[in-house]
């Protein structure tokens, strides 16, 4: 089957600024796929791109496989987008929100899909209030009934949960969830969240700089071998002195006077941590920092120092 | 194609500020209807003082086509600023708001959308004359009635009632032409801008602007004053002419066609290519 996205050496450049560069990713039916970067890694420019807003400077998208730059009114039918923060024509009630944009993609028995699509994001209520009254929250969620109001087969959601309290960014977690599995829609849904991907995506990629640098299986991804594990114990001096000449003592990375640091496996994190005990090490906390969370936070940081 | 336009048309009319052209044009009307009603015999008097020498006027001088001209002259001005009011934000409202990415994200033409957009912006400009022309007529009759009207150019000219109808309506056809000009030119500014004030404050400072400039420095702008829409904006008194005929408009219609084009095909090209960062 043809991915429903694929993106082939996009690139979109502002001047001197690449804010996208060579970026290639597929995206096949069925996938809650990840699109994950730090702020301005130029996630939104490639979703803009990827529903006709900005013109890329080169490359290709093919959305169902039909090329975006020839076929856009055929492909953009099929694709549902809530791109950044929820804009509506704030005047108006949710209901004519969605009857001028139902509209305007020629939805069919637009009354009842309109009833449909508010009933399911929990705004049927609501459906006459005018839009300048709506949480932030509640405009999310009217911004994910637009996305579906047309039946697509995917939906384009960037950064949904920005902005939304904890309560909030479950619900929408599990909004994307139930359509994945319900509606059998697929789904491309950016972040600068890992946690939030980890928890939503089957697939996902790391963009920074406009670059994909990782791409692949989330569960593969992020239970990769290879992991950081912190100690916390009482004295780190204690820890070091019992190494030497120990199997662990090539697994250990540096200490900090209450802190021990140890690149192991998942399975090694019993066997480190029994050892520890039997050798009369106090243990208060074991911290275990996956390669790929260690990658991204490296990256955030980079971010926040620049 | 119908829809679109009847969409933005229902965008238009359900904000307030498209209400406060209409509001500001029933004042005006009726507060200059009423002063003259009130005071325009001493008005009138002042006025035709130096001829009242030579000549003896009978009838009703203030009449509803006397006052009906003073309301034409009155608001060349204003109406551009109620027509920008709206036409400067068909699309920077939109990027303003966030709202091109609900609707460019959907199987929607940007062409259709910019003719659409304009076309709403269009009959928004159309009703705000007619509502000029019926609110003037109306007030007029009632307060008034009809009369004879004294015309005071370079010359003095009286021109039946029974000639005044045809007048009157080319008048008002040929500035909703101007005023098509200035809605095209906001909707320009428009196409540019995302944010209303820019497009709203552009259309007026560029016409302010151009007519101090041309009035302050009409000997230096001399050769390109023929080349400027707005030397052309208060040529609907050309139709009041006692000796009017059609060459003499002619040329300022076809400055106000080229800019009507000039300025919507050049927002056609702008908007199709437009990266929507908003």
């Amino acid at each position: 089957m043809a991915p429903y996205i694929e993106i082939k050496n996009l690139s979109k450049h502002y001047g001197d600024l690449k804010a996208v560069d060579g970026l290639s990713m597929q995206v096949m039916p069925g996938d809650i796929y990840g699109f994950l970067g730090p702020n301005g890694s130029g996630k939104s420019t490639t979703i803009r791109m990827l529903l006709s807003l900005i013109r890329p400077t080169s490359g290709q998208i093919l959305l169902f496989g039909h090329d975006l730059a020839v076929d856009r009114y055929q492909t953009l039918g099929r694709v549902g987008a809530l791109i950044e923060k929820p804009d509506f024509y704030n005047y108006l009630s949710a209901r004519k929100n969605l009857e001028i944009l139902g509209k305007l993609s020629k939805v069919r028995n637009l009354n009842s899909r309109i009833d449909e699509v508010l009933d399911m994001v929990g705004l049927l209520p609501r459906a006459k209030s005018v839009v300048r009254t709506f949480s932030l929250g509640m405009k999310q969620r009217l911004g994910i009934a637009q996305a579906l109001l047309h039946k697509p087969d995917l939906i384009i959601l960037d950064e949904p949960t920005n902005g939304l309290d904890p309560q909030g960014q479950k619900e929408i977690r599990d909004l994307v969830k139930s359509l994945s599995q319900e509606s059998n829609i697929t789904i491309l849904i950016s972040s600068h969240i890992l946690f939030e991907i980890e928890q939503i995506a089957n697939r996902m990629v790391i963009i920074n700089k406009g670059k994909a640098l990782v791409e692949g299986n989330v569960h593969d991804l992020i239970n990769g071998d290879d992991r950081q594990v912190t100690y916390i114990v009482d004295n780190s001096d204690s820890v070091r002195s019992i190494l030497p000449g120990s199997a662990w003592e090539p697994k250990f990375q540096k200490s900090s006077p209450d802190r021990v640091w140890f690149r192991i496996t998942k399975e090694e994190i019993p066997m480190l941590t029994a050892y520890l005990i039997e050798k009369g090490i106090r243990i208060y906390a074991i911290e275990p920092v996956r390669s790929l969370e260690d990658f991204f936070l490296q990256l955030t940081e980079n971010e926040t120092i620049n | 194609m119908r829809q679109l336009i009847s969409i933005e048309l229902y965008k238009i009319f359900s904000k307030p500020r498209t209400y406060i052209g209409f509001g500001a044009i029933f004042v005006i009307i009726s507060a200059i209807e009423i002063g003259i009603k009130i005071k325009g015999d001493d008005m009138f008097a002042m006025i035709l003082q130096n001829l009242s020498d030579r000549f003896i006027f009978e009838g009703k001088l203030i009449n509803m086509y006397g006052v009906g001209y003073v309301i034409l002259n009155t608001l060349w001005i204003h109406v551009p600023i109620l027509v920008a009011l709206v036409t400067g934000d068909l699309l920077a409202g939109e990027a303003n708001s966030g709202t091109f990415r609900i609707i460019l994200t959907r199987p929607v033409s940007r062409v259709k959308l910019i003719i659409s957009k304009f076309l709403a912006g269009w009959l928004y400009t159309f009703l705000l004359i007619v509502f000029m022309i019926f609110l003037s007529a109306v007030w007029g009759w009632i307060l008034f009635g009809p009369g004879d009207m004294l015309v005071m150019t370079t010359k003095v000219s009286i021109i039946g009632s029974d000639d005044l109808i045809w007048r009157f309506g080319c008048a008002y056809m040929y500035g909703f032409l101007c005023m098509t000009t200035v809605a095209t030119m906001s909707y320009f500014l428009s196409a540019l801008s995302d944010n209303s004030i820019g497009p709203i404050i552009g259309t007026i400072a560029l016409i302010i602007g151009i007519t101090v400039i041309s009035t302050v420095g009409a000997s230096l702008l001399k050769p390109v004053l023929p080349y400027f829409f707005t030397t052309y904006l208060t040529s609907w008194q050309k139709f009041f002419n006692t000796e009017f005929t059609f060459s003499m408009i002619s040329h300022d219609i076809l400055i106000q066609f080229i800019y009507i084009l000039a300025f919507f095909f050049i927002t056609l090209f702008y908007f199709r290519k437009k990266d929507i960062l908003s």
